[in-house]
Formats: structure tokens, sequence, C-alpha cells
């Protein structure tokens, strides 16, 4: 029979330590890590401001195509990081395990953390375990918390756009949302559309290091480009104006929703980035960012403006305009 | 993307907007049925491409909104038994009924399921045999076939723990429901694209006959519509009165003579409680005797109490074209998606979701 988490893994004794010991620090060890105290002393070398986020996963199946939940768990909060103009440094990864989950899914979860780990280049610093009874939980819940040096020089924020601002988004659009609903119960249609979880630190470097220019940068996750970008302009006080034939989307995801009638522009992303840059700059950030591996098909999609303040307004092809307001609710596929 | 992107050319849709605005000479009121077409309409910000000679009505065609609230209620009445699964649309579950909804039925601990197809709720049967699961039957003649063969496909596989609340609704006899009441005065219809292509274009007939007002049935593509709209201009303009296809790639005149067969060998037609309008004789779907153990109302017993309608809300009103979201009080007030009084804000394709979310029609 395959080895399965008991409620003794997450008691603190013996079980506990060997799950350490075997599961995780082989994987993960680093000498913040390995020393097992009751926190993870670290050692900064940069001076500059912190930036501190904290994200929890429940993400239900947990391998999905193009990642699972423990890439997911990195990546998000590397990108929370680096949405601020961090340098991610360390993460904390925190377990929820609901009792009979395989002890090889579990080490499958962990290498994809590694993984990930590795490719951001951010150390897991401490975790911890937990396991419920069967019912209490979903399989495996995850928390990460994440620490980044924002350097010298550098003001990102929702806060920050201002009119003549260009948009550019880092790519394709509700790759990760319709991923993960072609996997869920129920809704039995195939794709071989793949998740974008990505780690997006590396292209926000190569972002920063051509033009300090940019003062927005978001990840549009739950509640995609839309609910996004109606936070930015309601923090920022502008207007936001989308060329709706600007935006990439892939045909596959086009395809999803137009049966399952649902919006693109509404479906959570985990590997893209929205940026609003200074005019002057865009043009050369657009080309910096397409020779990253993940900025490949990013392109500028509308700009920032001074007329109604707060709202987000897509210009049809046809053109005509319409309101693109924030999500609401779950998004419910539609049914005649 | 193929199949889609022919129906969405820019250059295509000038074309027809200048003809459309060259050809309109009258000043005429054109209602679409189909919350579909609503959605699309405003979408592609349709009615902003229009001359003023047009006006542009919704109607009663979102299966979730015309649902009455006496039908909600026994749906949330059903999932409140011992040992129910109650298997809904998505939509379904968020309209508040007089006192509850099935998204609060659900979070009091009953056992309450969206999916997406009635195999799905068939699914759930079968993996549930102790348990009486009970599909919510919402929808036109469009879904109606497919629920069929769901009850089909129950009976051969003799799953008795599987129940229906047969709520569906039949168009032509609510158009004529709503002409009959007078309260607009209609030029043209934009027919229902899904629900013609199951029962064609022939029943519409007798509005083009009796009533004098042009149908047009439409696809759900900004040309498709822009072309129905065109087409019924033209009828209008010449004062031909008849009943068109701008859909064919996916309507056929006769329907599909296969769907009808199985909707009618499950079904037949019954009376049917609208919300807005009331009990409309022979406009509903009813499951025939002989598939009578599938029938929820008749194998559960349920009290649900008397029906309330929530004060202020005008969704009635809005269904049958009388009222615009614009003139209910509560509208962006103390209704919105968020919290929903009325069923028109709950339904992704209700009129007053569809001006919320994509601005008042006029651009922003």
């Amino acid at each position: 029979m395959e080895d399965k988490i008991l409620l003794a893994h997450g008691s603190g004794g013996k079980l506990s330590h060997e799950l350490i010991q075997k599961n995780f620090i082989p994987a993960l060890g680093n000498p913040a890590l390995d020393r097992l105290d009751d926190s993870a002393v670290l050692e900064l070398e940069r001076t500059g401001r912190l930036a501190f986020t904290t994200d929890s996963y429940v993400v239900s199946p947990i391998f999905f195509p193009g990642g699972d939940i423990g890439r997911l768990a990195v990546c998000g909060t590397v990108n929370d990081l680096s949405m601020s103009g961090a340098v991610p440094h360390y993460l904390s990864l925190s377990l929820i395990i609901e009792e009979g989950l395989l002890v090889s899914e579990l080490e499958k979860v962990v290498d994809s953390v590694r993984q990930a780990a590795d490719e951001a280049g951010v150390k897991i610093a401490t975790g911890d375990t937990k396991v419920v009874n069967q019912g209490d939980a979903d399989r495996l819940f995850i928390n990460t918390s994440g620490v980044g040096i924002i350097p010298e020089g550098i003001d990102i924020s929702g806060s920050n756009a201002k009119p003549g601002d260009r948009i550019i988004v880092s790519g394709t659009l509700g790759d990760h949302g319709i991923a993960i609903m072609s996997q869920r119960e129920g809704l039995s249609f195939s794709t071989t559309l793949k998740s974008d979880c990505a780690p997006l630190n590396h292209l926000v470097v190569d972002m920063l290091d051509e033009s300090h220019l940019i003062n927005c940068l978001r990840d549009p996750t739950r509640g995609g480009l839309a609910t996004t970008l109606n936070e930015i302009a309601g923090q920022s006080g502008v207007g936001i104006e989308l060329e709706e034939n600007t935006i990439p989307v892939r045909d596959e995801v086009r395809g999803a929703c137009e049966l399952l009638g649902l919006d693109p522009l509404y479906i959570a992303n985990e590997g893209k980035l929205i940026a609003m840059v200074e005019e002057n700059a865009a043009e050369s950030i657009l080309n910096r960012m397409r020779k990253n591996r993940y900025g490949k098909k990013a392109a500028i999609i509308g700009r920032v403006c001074s007329e109604h303040p707060g709202r987000v307004v897509v210009k049809t092809a046809f053109g005509s305009s319409r309101i693109l307001d924030m999500l609401s609710g779950e998004l419910l596929p539609r049914i005649c | 993307m193929k199949y889609i992107d022919e129906y969405r050319q820019p250059e295509l849709a000038k074309k027809l907007v200048d003809r459309i605005h060259r050809r309109s000479r009258k000043q005429i009121r054109l209602m679409e049925f189909c919350g579909g077409h609503t959605v699309s309409i405003f979408k592609y910000g349709i009615r902003q491409l229009l001359p003023d000679t047009i006006e542009m009505l919704s109607g009663p065609g979102c299966p979730v909104c015309v649902t009455a609230n006496a039908d909600l209620d026994k749906a949330i009445a059903l999932a409140q038994l011992p040992d129910a699964i109650i298997t809904s649309f998505g939509d379904m579950i968020r309209v508040p009924g007089s006192y509850s909804s099935l998204q609060i039925a659900k979070a009091e601990g009953n056992d309450v399921r969206v999916v997406y197809s009635v195999l799905d709720a068939i699914q759930v049967a079968r993996e549930n045999p102790d348990k009486s699961v009970i599909f919510v039957g919402i929808g036109f003649e469009t879904t109606a076939p497919t629920i069929a063969a769901g009850v089909l496909q129950a009976e051969q596989e003799n799953l008795s723990n599987f129940h229906i609340l047969s709520l569906h609704k039949l168009c032509p006899p609510i158009m004529k429901s709503i002409l009959d009441l007078g309260e607009v005065r209609l030029s043209g219809i934009v027919c229902p694209g899904h629900v013609s292509a199951v029962i064609g274009s022939h029943p519409y007939q007798f509005i083009a006959d009796d009533y004098h007002i042009s149908c047009v049935v439409s696809g759900f593509e900004p040309l498709d519509i822009l072309l129905c709209i065109d087409m019924l201009v033209e009828q209008i303009e010449n004062e031909d009165y008849k009943v068109e296809i701008a859909y064919r790639r996916g309507v056929k005149p006769e329907g599909n003579q296969q769907a009808i067969k199985l909707m009618e060998s499950v079904f037949e037609v019954g009376d049917a409680d609208w919300r807005g309008i009331g009990v409309v004789p022979a406009s509903g779907l009813i499951l025939r005797e002989s598939y009578e153990k599938f029938d929820a109302e008749k194998n559960f017993e349920i009290n649900p109490g008397p029906v309330r309608e929530p004060r202020g809300c005008i969704c009635g009103s809005i269904l049958r074209g009388v009222s615009t979201p614009l003139d209910c009080k509560l509208f962006r007030q103390t209704c919105t998606p968020e919290h929903p009084v009325g069923p028109c804000m709950v339904s992704s394709e209700g009129s007053c979701a569809t001006y919320y979310n994509y601005g008042d029609g006029d651009g922003g």
C-alpha cells in the first residue's frame, strides 16, 4: 500500500521530524532553514526598504496542467513581492494537509516548490506542517509569506498611475483560470491549455533595468485583468481606456470562454503582470519584456486618462465602447 | 478564431451600420427577447451605433429571471428535505426567493451543487444511490431537449433516485402574452437564436400575420445582430411583415426535428408561472405521466409557505419591456450584483446585471 500522510505526521513527534528530515530538508535545505530554530534568522545583503507579503493557496485540483499547488504557492508570493518592485529573497512555507494525502503526492509538491524557488532565486527560510482530519481540509492547503528588498530609487504602487501612462500586459490572458476550470469536476471539456504559473521577478528586474519610469505593477490573479485595472483606477483616481483588439488572448482560451459564457478579461492569471509606464518609456520597456521568456507576447493594451476617474472603458473594434467593471461574485458559466 | 472572428469583422459591421442609418426613416421600437442578445448588444455597444430612429428594448428571455418566486421557493424547500441533493445551473443558486435562496440553503448545510448539464446531475445520482438527487430544470426550448435526454438516460439506467423540478418555459406563448398585454408597442422582434435552432422560425409566423410585427431570428455575434436589425428595418420601412432568419448557420425554418421529438416524448405543454406576468396557460413544459416517477413535485411533500415579492423591485415590469433598470429606485443603490434584490441582477443575462456590468449602453 502506498504511504499516506497520517495525523501523527503533524503531531510534532517522531513522524513529524521524520517528515521534515526526509521530505523537506533534502529538497529545500539552505543555511537559514537547516538550523531548524523556532524562527529563521536572515542575512540581508542589500539595503533598501523591506517588502513583506502573504498569501494562502487552496487551489483544486492540487495538480493541474502546467503546474501544481507547490509551484503556485511560490510563484504567487514571489510575484506579489515583485509587483512592489522588490527583489524577493526569502519565503516561508506552511502546509495544512488533510490526512490520507499520499506521501508521493506531497513529495511531488515539495519538488515543485524547490524547482520554482530555484527558478526565482529565493530560499525557503522557515516552514510548518499541520495535518487535519479527513474532511477538515481539501487534500492540501499552503500558505507562503515572503520578504524582499526594494532597491533605492524605485517607487511602484497601485496609487501611482498617471494620465498618459501606457498600459502593458506581459502576455496572453486567462490561461491559468481556464486550465484549472478544464480540470474541475463537472466541467469535462478537454483542452491542451496549460496554466501560465511562473515567477515574474526576473522579468521585473529586466524592466527596471531598462527604465525606472514604471509607476504601477500588478499581477492580475483572481478577478483577472478587469478587476485589477478597476483597483488601480480607484487607487490612483484615474480613468483607464483599453483597445479591445490589442489585448492578447489565446484562441483556446477564447474558445473555452465562448463555450462557457465567460469573459477572458475576468479570468485568473498566475504568470502575467500589468504595468503602467510613462509614455516615453513604453516602447523600450515593451521591447525589453519581449526578450524575457515570460514576456514574449507582451503588448500595449491601452492608456491611463484623466476622464471618467475610477472607471475602465473598453473601446470595441466597432468604434463603440463599454464599461469594464470589477468581477462580481464567483464566475459561473451561462446556462442557455 | 474560426466561426467567431468572421462574425466580428469591424469593416463589415461598419457597412451594416451605414446601411441601417441610410434605410431607417420611421421611428421604430425593436425588442430582443433573449438575454443572450441583450448581453451581446451591450458588450459590443450596438445601441450606440444605431440611429436615433431605432429604440431597443429587452424582453423576458432570461430563464433565471422569469422563474417565479413560487417556483424558486419550491426548489429551496426541496433542498431542505433530508437526504436530498439539489443540482442546479449556476446563476439560479444566487436568486433570492421569498425567504431564502439556494445559496443560503447550501450555507445552512443542505447539499446544493452547481452543475453544467443535466448529465452531471445524473452522474451525481449514480454516485449517491441513497440520496434523492433533484435537478432544477429551468430554461426555454433550448435546454428542454437535453433535459429530456437526461430523463431518458435515467429511465434506461433505472435511476430511481433522480428527479426533476420542471420549470421549463416556452417562447412563442410568452411573446403572444406580452403582445396581448398591449403595454409596449413593438415594430419588430429580434427572435432568439438558440431557441429557434430547436423550434425553427415557423412558430413566429402568427406574430407577423396577426400583429403585423416583423420577426427576424438572430445569432449572437455583432454582425448577426446588425444584420438582423438591418433586415427588420427593411421589412418595417416596406411595411412587409414576415419572419426571416439572419442566423442561417444555426437555424432552419423547420427547426431541429430530432430535438423537438425528444422534447415532446418526455414533456407535455402545461401552464407556467412567469415572474412579473403570472401564470400563462400552455407556456411551460411538464413531465408526461409516463415519466411521473422523475417529477420532483409529484414525489416529495413540501410546503414552501406563502409567496412574497421583494419590495420596490421592478424586475417584473423590466421583463415585460415596460421599464428599464434605470427606472428602478433600487438599481445600483440597494440592488447590485453582490447584493441582488431581484433575479435580473443575478443572472449574467439579466437586464439589470447587463446594464450594471457594461454601463447603460451609452458607452460609459
